[in-house]
């Protein structure tokens, strides 16, 4: 799995942390996503796809 | 057009149950997911009840935040501009400069940290609570200070002045405030942030409004007006989903008792409860920039348009089983109770630490925690924005 972010649309909520927080973090200065693993492995697919659809500002992108 | 649209005229806004959105908005999102209707201010605009189509809204910057706000008294005055500094009724890039300047104080890390300091200002309140022992009104007790200590603490306005700002903030939640009462509490409060932020250059302290005047990013007025923006969001609505949760819990003892039983549900719960609940009682208000094709809809240029978060948040294409049910077992983290898109709520991990550590504490330390008048008593907050109880009196 690939895993992609789009910082720009990035608006902060966090929501991606909170469905799957060793994918994703966020910068403590001004709390824009942080990508800790752009290649996860399958085992994470669930909890990635939730962190990509929860994402108010659609900024992650998940290939399979 | 079919004549399904016309299966209601009206945004539904009378609820048969407390915890319910209005029955109609069911045969809305069956029959007329996307319907013109006159909405509770007389003004026409397009409701739209299903999730996906709320979502879609949301995300679409063709949909403009600038919007006529809800204001029953003001139904055929003009649009009026929005405060200064209300980031919420701006669009990208404007928005994005406001936003990206507090966001850093709101992330998922932050919060959680601040989780120890919340669960004390809990605690105090409990024992205050049990002191004085029942009936207390938990509004007054419990559930409003909690986050009105928290946030006057993270932007650096002193507690002591809540009693000011309290009024002028359930002023500007009324949807039946006249203009002018608007007016004056906003400027009153703006006359409030402009002193502080004038105290914060003179004497920073460790605090969101003392970084933002030193951030040299806002004019005054800017600042002041983000001030107010932040006060009032960051307290009443974490402490209307308080006492309403708390309220719900008490009506649905099977869930309650599972709750109390398994204490690891209450990340999800705290989620269900914000599904179920969706405060945001009439939606989020857009205007379309030009004209929208919505679902075989077209919408014109100008249009008012209400995403109904209740409603979406009800939609069994979403939430499979029965989400007219409470169901505090059920992982619903893509709920609309936040919003969607680029406004999505700045404060939500803030709110969900709060509504985590109180409710836990609440139930584990009155095990007998219960109404003290008929359900049927509770005044419920059908008047104003955000939705919730006036007061809840509760024994034990």
């Amino acid at each position: 799995m690939k895993v992609t972010i789009d910082e720009d649309r990035c608006v902060g909520a966090g929501q991606c942390v909170l469905a799957a927080g060793d994918v994703f973090d966020q910068r403590d200065e001004d709390g824009i996503v942080v990508l800790l693993d752009p290649t996860p492995s399958g085992a994470r697919l669930v909890e990635v796809e939730e962190a990509a659809a929860s994402c108010p500002a659609l900024a992650i992108t998940v290939e399979r | 057009m079919s004549e399904m649209q016309h299966v209601t005229e009206r945004q539904p806004v009378t609820r048969t149950c407390p915890f319910d959105p209005p029955a109609e908005y069911r045969t809305l999102r069956d029959e007329a997911p996307i319907a013109e209707v006159t909405l509770p201010d007389g003004a026409t605009g397009w409701l739209v009840s299903r999730y996906a189509d709320v979502r879609a809204v949301l995300a679409d910057p063709r949909f403009s935040a600038r919007r006529r706000p809800l204001r029953t008294a003001a139904a055929d005055a003009p649009v009026p501009p929005p405060p200064t500094g209300w980031f919420i009724m701006m669009d990208a890039p404007e928005h994005t400069r406001f936003r990206r300047l507090l966001t850093g104080q709101f992330t998922v890390r932050r919060m959680r940290q601040l989780a120890p300091a919340v669960e004390r200002i809990v605690a105090e309140h409990l024992d205050a609570m049990a002191a004085a022992g029942g009936p207390v009104d938990l509004v007054h007790a419990f559930a409003l200070p909690i986050p009105s200590l928290v946030i006057c603490e993270l932007l650096g306005v002193p507690y002591a002045d809540r009693e000011e700002f309290q009024r002028n903030s359930a002023t500007l939640l009324r949807i039946d405030a006249a203009p002018e009462e608007v007016q004056e509490a906003q400027t009153a409060m703006n006359a409030y942030f402009r002193r502080l932020a004038a105290d914060k250059r003179a004497e920073p302290g460790d605090d969101i409004l003392s970084e933002l005047v030193q951030s040299g990013e806002l004019t005054e007025e800017e600042l002041a007006g983000v001030g107010v923006l932040l006060l009032v969001a960051g307290h009443e609505t974490t402490a209307n989903m308080i006492a309403l949760a708390t309220m719900c819990l008490l009506r649905n003892p099977g869930q309650l008792a599972a709750l109390r039983a398994d204490p690891s549900l209450m990340d999800g719960a705290v989620e269900e409860l914000l599904r179920y609940l969706s405060v945001i009682q009439y939606g989020v208000r857009r205007t379309a920039r030009e004209d929208v094709e919505l679902d075989g809809h077209r919408i014109p240029a100008g249009s008012l348009v209400v995403a109904a978060l209740p409603s979406g948040n009800r939609d069994t294409t979403q939430f499979p089983g029965d989400p007219e049910q409470l169901d505090v077992s059920r992982t619903s983290r893509s709920h609309l109770a936040f919003g969607h898109g680029i406004h999505q709520c700045l404060g939500q991990q803030l709110a969900r630490v709060e509504m985590k550590a109180a409710l836990s504490a609440l139930f584990a330390r009155f095990p007998d925690l219960r109404l003290a008048v008929p359900v049927e008593e509770v005044p419920m907050r059908d008047d104003m924005i955000v939705y919730g109880v006036h007061e809840l009196p509760v024994t034990w």
